[in-house]
């Protein structure tokens, strides 16, 4: 009897063990080490060939060189204004998918939206090239339509990025928002319209408290796709795109400055991290929560 | 507001005439890559010189490469299959494992391993790329310096960009698979080992079966999202591009609309993924 009990329990810490193998060798030597080593390489000056010392050099160049501080300065902002708008193309098209559509047609509008993030990131901007360089779709439309003296580069001025950069993220808003939407009645919104309020009032305080946890989930997931990206700024850009990723980039790989890269590397992690952080404390929401809701 | 209340005429008209917008800004870059795959022009612009299939059917002797005879890029979709491939069967596997851990088993410091399976999702895939490079790096010089071995796969390539993309992309798969195995009804299972079913006889013809959507699932999200990554790929990629990082190579240089071809190839793949996965959605459903 003792005997079986302990052939049990050797099986279940097996178990355990077998399934606790994977989880912990992904995590540890895919996410844990390479951002500890990460840090230390961030901690560290090469003083002669392969000798190394602690410094916080990397760091104090960030910080002493303007280039690169603007370039961060101006990653985050651009990010934040691309979130904002995101949010107020994509809430209008969430409110119609939820709350105005009849029947099917809210479902198949959900699904047509979901369309084209199906494909590449690679061809929407290819997309948005063939539009937007001056010899392409929409200039040569202007010029014909008169409104331009010829045509002009739309590409590689900030607005260009923004528009690739709001496309890229509508999905990332609308699934959270539309979740939130759903579960929001109506006859809240129809008993304050018969007790007398403004549409603006509804929205204030119904409608945006209510859908604040999607919002919070939306603009999280959508900042940190937009700070990380790497793509959409530096085609859409050019070499005005100035991202921070591209620093990020060309200290790695095309100079081979490691230390840099890495310190760079920690930057905007803290930033991101900041901003995730940020965002669960104003909205009062769990870390959890929201990522299961994206 | 809600249909039920009274909408003035001009929130009805702006409601309309802003989804329209929507949509046009939706499709329209889409729609400008597949039309210019059949221009007959040297480049992806207007003006419209009649339809041609030479960007995908032609070779040298036409002065146009097509996509098929277009070797650079055929390998460079093949590797991408290849990646994708092996980081669908990893993420979808350990997913499982992860789902089984999380769900089923008790053991301390649980609730802090759930958190730290989350944290993948909000780092930014440059920077996974750049740790794992980094940390590779450092256990290859480690091997060779010490032990004089030389581990390749350990350098910048392929096997490298599996592991950068299975870091986040088995993440995913994680939670999209707990999210049914939460659901499921253990009396279920404790009904056939009741009758006599061996533990494994369970797994195999009642869990598996009824987690099998939530498979099927994260699989398909794993492949598509592995097929179209391009920030933790960029970092980690060493002789052979994929082909997110061979288009984004030719789009800098201003290519020729063998990349619309390309691109519609892509977009006509991604749709049929689609259908099916909803096709069998419905008959679930049905």
């Amino acid at each position: 009897m003792l005997e079986a009990t302990a052939t049990a329990d050797w099986h279940r810490r097996l178990m355990l063990g077998l399934l606790l193998a994977p989880a912990l060798l992904w995590l540890f030597a895919l996410i844990v080490l390479p951002h500890l080593d990460l840090a230390l390489l961030s901690f560290r000056e090469p003083v002669a060939p392969r000798v190394y010392q602690p410094s916080l050099a990397q760091y104090r160049t960030f910080f002493t060189e303007p280039l690169y501080w603007h370039v961060f300065v101006r990653t985050a902002t651009l990010s934040a204004i691309a979130t904002a708008l995101t949010l107020l193309i994509a809430f209008p098209v969430a409110w119609t998918i939820t709350k105005l559509a009849r029947g099917r047609m809210g479902a198949l509008l959900f699904v047509v939206c979901l369309i084209p993030f199906w494909v590449s990131e690679t061809v929407r901007t290819l997309g948005w090239m063939i539009l937007l360089r001056e010899s392409g779709v929409l200039p040569g439309l202007l010029a014909h339509l008169g409104l331009t003296n010829g045509p002009v580069e739309l590409l590689y001025h900030d607005a260009t990025i923004l528009v690739g950069l709001v496309y890229t993220s509508l999905l990332f808003m609308v699934v959270p928002l539309v979740g939130s939407l759903e579960s929001l009645d109506n006859s809240l919104i129809e008993a304050a319209y018969d007790l007398g309020s403004s549409g603006f009032a509804i929205l204030r305080k119904i409608v945006i408290p209510h859908a604040a946890p999607g919002i919070t989930a939306g603009c999280i997931v959508v900042f940190m796709l937009t700070l990380g990206n790497y793509l959409t700024p530096t085609l859409l850009g050019g070499k005005n795109s100035l991202w921070f990723t591209e620093q990020i980039y060309s200290q790695f790989i095309t100079r081979f400055n490691w230390e840099q890269g890495a310190a760079f590397g920690f930057l905007l992690l803290a930033l991101s991290t900041a901003m995730v952080w940020l965002g669960l404390k104003l909205s009062g929401q769990r870390f959890s929560d929201v990522m299961r809701r994206t | 507001m809600i249909p039920s209340l009274p909408r003035p005429f001009w929130l009805r008209a702006s409601t309309a005439a802003f989804l329209v917008a929507f949509l046009i800004f939706l499709f329209l870059p889409l729609v400008v890559v597949a039309v210019f795959a059949f221009n007959n022009a040297n480049y992806p612009a207007p003006p419209w010189n009649g339809f041609t299939l030479d960007w995908f059917l032609g070779n040298e002797s036409l002065g146009r490469v097509g996509l098929f005879k277009d070797s650079q890029l055929l390998a460079s979709i093949w590797t991408s299959f290849v990646v994708a491939c092996w980081v669908t069967v990893l993420s979808v596997v350990v997913g499982t494992a992860n789902a089984f851990l999380m769900e089923r088993a008790k053991f301390p410091g649980k609730g802090a391993l759930s958190m730290l399976m989350l944290v993948p999702l909000v780092i930014p895939g440059v920077i996974l790329g750049i740790s794992i490079l980094a940390f590779a790096s450092r256990v290859a010089d480690f091997a060779s310096d010490v032990f004089g071995l030389e581990l390749d796969f350990l350098r910048p390539g392929l096997p490298l960009v599996v592991l950068g993309q299975f870091s986040y992309i088995v993440a995913i798969a994680t939670l999209t698979i707990s999210a049914r195995l939460k659901r499921f009804d253990r009396t279920l299972e404790d009904a056939a080992l009741n009758l006599g079913a061996t533990q494994p006889a369970v797994l195999r013809t009642i869990t598996l079966p009824y987690l099998r959507p939530a498979l099927i699932g994260s699989a398909a999200i794993a492949f598509l999202m592995s097929f179209e990554n391009f920030n933790t790929t960029l970092m980690l990629v060493g002789a052979d591009s994929p082909l997110t990082i061979m288009m984004y190579g030719r789009m800098r240089e201003g290519a020729t609309p063998v990349l619309n071809a390309v691109s519609l190839f892509l977009m006509v793949a991604s749709a049929l993924l689609a259908l099916t996965l909803m096709r069998r959605n419905d008959r679930k459903d049905a």
